[in-house]
């Protein structure tokens, strides 16, 4: 019973440390200490772009196909659930609420749509997956990339063009995510994308990776491996898209565009492509960064102030640059951070 | 009969200017197997750098043959030097780093130039002057040709059968032919790469410029961002024609540009409106690379083990 009660442990840990969050997010604070509605946002934006990042290293990362089309998936997932909320979620509230002989109340009523609506967004998005993936994941490199990035915008194109769900004004939908949702489900991304790569399957995938033909022969259906790749990891993206829809409280195509996905894309290779960590500490880096930006100073040169805010997307740009030019396999490269890192001692050099 | 023909007309003209953007992609890829994501934007800048020309000549109020010229001219020089500023300093330095690595330091470079556009000349559209006197021809029935749209044709032909000359009967075509063949024999047989490497980059932004200035005689505004959805489009097309093929992108720019406007012009009509006009291109696309992996006119390169 030794590592199970010792995942249970942790489990509990993460948990508790996910509520404490979300109780320092909410209005009255955690012990007096609380942080504003845009700390807020910034955290919960981490959390679902963590979960973005950690599911498209699976492909790009861990089976090494590329694929520019993340934001689409992340948009079917988004769009196909805040549907049910719009038009069948405060039917399904009702429901609950007066089926449960008063057990179920608001919260939980509404925790309980927000779980089904992950769960129709989730399906939804490895569906569409499943439909891109099946005939694109023939194509290779640049290729497939392209077709990614064309299905992603013919996916928003659709999407504006069904009025039902605001079509190009958008749509506004009930905000029933949360962060402790949203903590969640990045640490159950997390959890499952590193089981899925220590896997047989996520040998398999790495194997594609390195060499396919290689992996071919070994008898390995590559098309199939990829394949379920794909799906799982739109999956993620489905419930990512969930999440901000329900947190955002309101969903426009515009947040969809193919420069969404770059930013995941960016996310993982600026965080070390391949590396777990990596695409967390990208999310965090690349979420934060922007923001961050905002605080940029004036400068006075004589008479004049120069507004480095104005040109912080620009400082952006160029960091992004900077990086990949001084660090191109990213901060981490391949490997993953460690907290043996941490207390390993110096390397004795042998003298002969 | 008569729509047809003025939707081909229209078709054509943007289709050529797709094309002539297409056409950097494709040398750019042919040579170093990299997306440039920033093309899109050095068409942009072509634009922007030929509204200055053109103001600052005074352009805008004697328009005349001699006007358009310096401002095509002028612009496609500026573009160049930016290409190969942008290859000196962004992705020479990484071009032996992974594929993914070269292209985030696209998309930097891109971010990079439309938000420094942005901060210098903000988000608002500015209207760019009319370089020719413009007046309509009337063809057989009610379809019309504009001077403009004439231009558009004759510049893009010229331009492309230049390329093909520089590509095919030149020296330096010759070595630029022999980069793309094999980079690392080309340069065992004593050519010097990285000259070769930046002509390409100069070359391709040069045509993407004059593709800007032609864009801006039909449509006259211009605006920072005016390159993403242009500049995606022009790469589609030149992935449709088989990328790092010149005809190829040719064709592919040709191609997606009827198609957009065929949508817009009949679309409805099989219950496709017109708002999927940016669809079409992505949609025939998928469609022809499932068929043909490798673009139209691309050829398929057999794996050895």
């Amino acid at each position: 019973m030794g590592p199970y009660l010792k995942y249970l442990l942790s489990a509990l840990v993460i948990l508790g440390l996910l509520i404490a969050i979300n109780a320092m997010l909410s209005e009255a604070g955690l012990f007096g200490f609380g942080l504003s509605d845009y700390y807020g946002r910034l955290v919960v934006f981490i959390g679902i772009n963590v979960i973005l990042a950690v599911s498209l290293n699976l492909i790009n990362g861990v089976t090494g196909q590329f694929s520019i089309g993340h934001a689409g998936f992340m948009a079917v997932g988004a769009y196909v659930s805040a549907y049910f909320t719009v038009y069948h979620g405060k039917a399904i509230e009702a429901w609950l609420t007066s089926h449960s002989f008063g057990l179920v109340g608001p919260t939980i009523s509404s925790t309980l749509v927000l779980l089904l609506v992950i769960l129709i967004g989730a399906v939804a998005s490895a569906l569409a997956g499943l439909i891109v993936g099946i005939p694109s994941l023939r194509l290779k490199g640049d290729y497939l990339a392209i077709v990614t990035l064309g299905f992603a915008e013919i996916i928003r194109i659709v999407i504006v063009n069904i009025d039902k769900v605001g079509g190009p004004t958008g749509l506004t939908v009930p905000g029933y995510a949360n962060f402790l949702w949203v903590g969640i489900f990045a640490v159950v991304t997390i959890v499952i994308v590193h089981n899925i790569v220590k896997s047989n399957l996520g040998r398999a995938l790495v194997s594609i990776r390195e060499d396919e033909l290689a992996a071919e022969a070994m008898g390995i259906n590559t098309t199939r491996y990829k394949v379920i790749a794909f799906v799982i990891s739109s999956a993620f993206a489905g419930i990512a898209g969930v999440l901000f829809a329900h947190y955002n409280k309101f969903l426009s195509t515009q947040d969809f565009q193919f420069i969404r996905s770059f930013e995941i894309i960016i996310m993982i290779v600026l965080g070390g492509l391949g590396s777990m960590t990596g695409a967390v500490l990208g999310a965090v880096v690349i979420t934060i960064l922007p923001e961050a930006l905002r605080r940029l100073p004036d400068i006075h040169v004589g008479a004049h102030t120069f507004q480095l805010v104005d040109l912080r997307l620009v400082i952006y740009a160029a960091l992004l640059i900077v990086v990949m030019l001084t660090r191109p396999q990213g901060i981490l490269g391949t490997r993953e951070f460690n907290l043996r890192w941490l207390k390993r001692k110096p390397v004795q050099e042998k003298l002969p | 009969m008569d729509t047809f023909v003025q939707q081909l007309i229209n078709g054509l003209t943007i289709g050529s200017i797709y094309a002539l953007i297409a056409l950097g992609y494709t040398m750019v890829y042919g040579i170093l197997r990299f997306i440039n994501f920033a093309h899109g934007d050095i068409y942009m800048a072509g634009a922007y750098a030929g509204l200055f020309i053109a103001t600052g000549f005074g352009f805008s109020v004697s328009p005349s043959v001699f006007a358009f010229a310096i401002t095509l001219i002028g612009s496609m020089v500026v573009a160049a030097i930016f290409g190969i500023i942008i290859e000196r300093f962004a992705y020479r330095p990484v071009r032996k780093f992974s594929r993914m690595t070269t292209l985030i330091t696209a998309i930097g470079v891109s971010l990079f130039i439309e938000n420094l556009f942005v901060f210098l000349f903000t988000n608002t559209p500015r209207a760019f002057p009319e370089l020719l006197s413009n007046r309509t021809y009337h063809l057989f029935g009610n379809a019309a040709i504009s001077k403009s749209q004439l231009l558009i044709f004759a510049v893009s032909i010229l331009l492309m059968v230049l390329l093909q000359y520089i590509v095919f009967k030149t020296k330096i075509g010759t070595a630029m032919r022999a980069v793309s063949f094999n980079l690392a024999s080309a340069k065992l047989m004593g050519i010097n790469t990285n000259f070769i490497i930046s002509f390409t980059f100069a070359l391709g932004s040069a045509l993407a410029a004059a593709g800007g200035v032609l864009t801006t005689q039909y449509t006259p505004q211009i605006y920072p961002l005016m390159g993403i959805i242009t500049g995606l489009k022009a790469f589609v097309a030149a992935v449709l024609g088989g990328i790092g093929n010149v005809p190829g992108a040719v064709l592919g720019g040709l191609l997606i540009g009827m198609a957009e406007t065929m949508v817009v012009g009949y679309g409805i009509k099989i219950g496709i409106p017109s708002t999927f006009r940016d669809a079409v291109a992505f949609a025939i696309l998928i469609i022809v690379l499932l068929v043909r992996p490798s673009g139209l006119l691309g050829t398929t390169v057999q794996e050895k083990v």
